[in-house]
């Protein structure tokens, strides 16, 4: 049988042997932590301590009350140090909040199950998730509580937890499905319970065929009757949303559009074992699972980590460098964004660090178009990249909205295969910036 | 440990497909039809090929010199022009034809343009027909084996089929013709080749071959479909140059239309035409319409609906 999959796309070496059965290992660092404020996509947080306040596992550090927010917790217990500017993984400095770790990780009180938590209102699992702080762990990093409040006149018809995981080197997510099946099936429970008419869907790359059984196995076990295992067809980038959506349901939405426009909503492997934890354990999202990998790493592996931990901690408990990086990557290599130092806290946001060599991430000369249309090919929205990098290098950006740049998701498929290595992403990135930029100065007149 | 790091913007790792492996395998898909071209032509084919490869190159090479742009040569494309305009020459050219030719393809239609990626015509095909067009004779006069005779497609066109060669001998490329056309079976190692490396995709060659065949038919041509493909640089043309990157539209819909196209346009030339031949000028004619094509071919954009005009 044909298994589903969306239109373009590519196939780039997966490399995802180096940690794929390297089990989660449980790290817990000393010394200090440190906590950006903005850390989701909407309104970032303000810092709500202040410099010698005690804080436990789970004391909110950082809040706002904005809707499309999502509060900041304290994985440690100990002192706030401080609230200073630090760096962050794009390099910029940010408002941080800096905890010294007592190592004793005592939890905060107010963290217990939800009591009868399978049969009250299932409303009150919002402010739950709200409160423990969970995001889309795939590194977008969008408040979930927001996600799972769609407009009324939205109906939900599908619930897709997204175990694609399409970056290469990642293993995070599929881990986690290897080890806690159960947890991500239970998350999925509990969200069903909001959306009644909807139907349960994990999906997942059949390059992972262990998690496929892993995850079936669960659902059976659970009893859980409204949930089916989908394995997709492997191609880069199936887990973006409107790749997945269009795999999984045929269906297609305008840029501007949301998954809940066409029923769908979509939740991260990660973020769905999250609110199982949140409701019924009790437990508020502090810890992620990371990828450290790379050929630059000494012993690649999965790690669970308090939010906050240095990423040179992780890399070194790989063992450090065994040789000279030459780019690090936070996140995968289609879609990560390059760091200037490995000294910066792990957020949300970070699924992986990728440590890469010369030889992986050698920047090749730009040469001319060859016209070769392998782009045009690669494009799963349809796109003409090498029209588009012209007119945005020509500053031509009317043309460029016309000729649809405004729909790229920036999914680096079209540079991967440019046989002239055009910066086609870069340049789609650059004329949205542009456009956006326009909108804003046009909409501020 | 860590010195200063690289930063750049995503994607971070890249195929290992570049320009100079894409040229390099496409002078190793041509291989086995110039070994084919040595093998029934003798040593003077191989001498046209090399003169041809070389003042490429080297014209390549003056050019960007004297304009004191970055040399490209190292990207291998003026040797594939070189090789394919070699391909499309009797074995019995004059060297100093083949030289001016190479000449004509490297500076008039490639870098006059803008150079790689930027030429509106293949330079292959474009310089071989300046040649036809100047030398008709010498571009003409065909020889095996030591005689000089007509190519079976010019035997069709003075209708004379009785004369023609066995399939068998069109096939392995026992018969009069260009360099690099005659043999059907080195020809189409060469387009394994390609598809097996993923150089190019099977639609335009399939489509503008099986556009022959029916047209074939369907104009009552004197010889078997099968005949006619194997014919004249039909598969040199499908395989080699009507795929040219640079000269043939981006989008699966606009190369299927193009080569369609080029199906049509070739039969009616051999059919109606002055010339036996119609291969190179119908790609020649595709190529000026590429910009139209691809404007008409733009691919479905992601969960856009058609606007209304
Ligand atoms: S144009 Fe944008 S959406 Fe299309 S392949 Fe390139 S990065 Fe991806
Ligand atoms: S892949 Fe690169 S060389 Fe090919 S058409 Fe696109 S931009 Fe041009």
């Amino acid at each position: 049988m044909k298994l589903p999959t969306f239109w373009g796309g590519i196939h780039p070496p997966q490399n995802k042997v180096l940690t794929a059965d390297e089990k989660i290992e449980q790290y817990l660092p000393k010394g200090e932590l440190v906590f950006p404020m903005p850390q989701n996509i909407g309104a970032p947080c303000a810092p709500v301590v202040a410099k010698g306040d005690r804080v436990l596992v789970g004391t909110r550090l950082g809040n706002n009350d904005a809707f499309v927010s999502a509060p900041i917790l304290s994985s440690v217990s100990g002192t706030v140090k401080d609230v200073t500017l630090r760096m962050t993984t794009p390099g910029t400095f940010e408002n941080c909040v800096v905890v010294e770790n007592d190592g004793k990780y005592e939890k905060a009180p107010e963290w217990q199950p939800l009591p009868d938590y399978e049969n009250i209102d299932p409303k009150e699992y919002l402010k739950r998730i709200r409160d423990a702080g969970i995001v889309g762990f795939g590194g977008a990093t969008f408040p979930t509580a927001v996600k799972l409040s769609p407009p009324p006149d939205k109906k939900i018809k599908w619930l897709i937890v997204n175990g694609v995981e399409c970056e290469p080197y990642l293993n995070c997510d599929n881990r986690l499905m290897l080890e806690s099946p159960d947890e991500v099936v239970n998350g999925l429970k509990l969200v069903l319970r909001l959306f009644p008419e909807a139907q349960g869907v994990i999906a997942i790359e059949n390059n992972k065929p262990e998690a496929v059984k892993t995850m079936e196995e669960a659902v059976k076990r659970l009893g859980a009757s409204g949930i089916t295992v989908q394995p997709l067809a492997v191609k880069y980038p199936q887990g973006a949303e409107k790749m997945l959506i269009e795999a999984l349901t045929g269906q297609e939405y305008v840029v501007t559009a949301l998954p809940a426009d066409v029923g769908c909503i979509i939740l991260n492997v990660r973020t769905t074992q999250q609110i199982y934890r949140a409701i019924a354990l009790g437990e508020p999202a502090v810890t992620r699972v990371v990828t450290v990998t790379g050929d630059a790493v000494a012993h690649p592996k999965n790690i669970s980590v308090p939010l906050g931990t240095s990423v040179r901690e992780l890399v070194e408990l790989c063992g450090g460098f065994k040789e000279q990086p030459v780019k690090i990557l936070s996140g995968g290599p289609m879609m990560g964004v390059s760091m200037r130092s490995i000294d910066v806290p792990v957020v949300k946001g970070t699924s992986g660090i990728l440590a890469l060599t010369a030889k992986s991430a050698m920047l090749k000369p730009i040469t001319a178009c060859l016209h070769c249309g392998k782009c045009v090919e690669a494009c799963p929205m349809g796109l003409v990249p090498t029209v588009l990098e012209p007119l945005v290098a020509a500053r031509m950006y009317k043309r460029f909205e016309e000729e649809g740049g405004m729909n790229c998701i920036e999914c680096g498929s079209c540079t991967y295969v440019c046989p002239a290595h055009r910066p086609l992403t870069q340049g789609c990135r650059d004329g949205k910036a542009s456009v956006m930029a326009m909108r804003r100065k046009a909409a501020a007149k | 440990m860590e010195r200063l790091l690289v930063v750049s913007s995503s994607p971070h790792i890249h195929s290992p497909l570049d320009t100079q492996k894409v040229m390099g395998w496409v002078l190793a898909a041509l291989a086995p039809a110039g070994l084919a071209g040595v093998y029934f032509f003798g040593v003077r084919a191989a001498a046209v090929m090399a003169v041809c490869v070389a003042s490429c190159v080297i014209f390549e090479y003056l050019w960007e010199k004297c304009l004191k742009k970055p040399s490209t040569v190292n990207d291998l494309s003026a040797a594939v022009t070189g090789l394919l305009l070699a391909y499309n020459l009797p074995p019995t050219i004059p060297f100093w034809m083949a030289v001016l030719g190479s000449l004509f393809a490297m500076v008039v239609v490639k870098h006059l343009f803008g150079g790689l990626g930027c030429n509106i015509v293949n330079p292959a095909l474009a310089a071989r027909a300046m040649m036809l067009t100047s030398w008709p004779v010498p571009m003409t006069t065909w020889t095996i084996d030591g005689v000089s005779g007509p190519t079976p497609l010019a035997l069709i066109k003075m209708g004379a089929t009785d004369q023609l060669p066995p399939l068998q001998d069109l096939f392995i490329g026992h018969v009069g013709g260009c360099i690099g056309e005659t043999s059907a079976l080195a020809l189409l190692i060469g387009f394994g080749i390609l598809l097996y490396k993923d150089i190019i995709k099977w639609h335009i060659p399939v489509v503008y071959v099986a556009t022959v065949a029916v047209l074939s038919v369907a104009f009552q041509r004197p010889v078997t479909p099968l005949y006619e493909i194997l014919s004249g640089g039909l598969l040199l043309g499908a395989i080699f140059m009507a795929t040219d990157y640079v000269t043939t539209p981006v989008t699966r819909r606009g190369q299927i239309i193009f080569a369609v196209g080029c199906g049509v346009l070739a039969t009616l030339i051999r059919t109606w035409g002055g010339y036996p031949e119609g291969v190179s000028y119908s790609i020649l004619i595709m190529n000026l319409v590429v910009p139209l094509i691809d404007r008409a071919t733009k691919p479905h954009i992601f969960g856009e609906v058609k606007k209304h005009a």
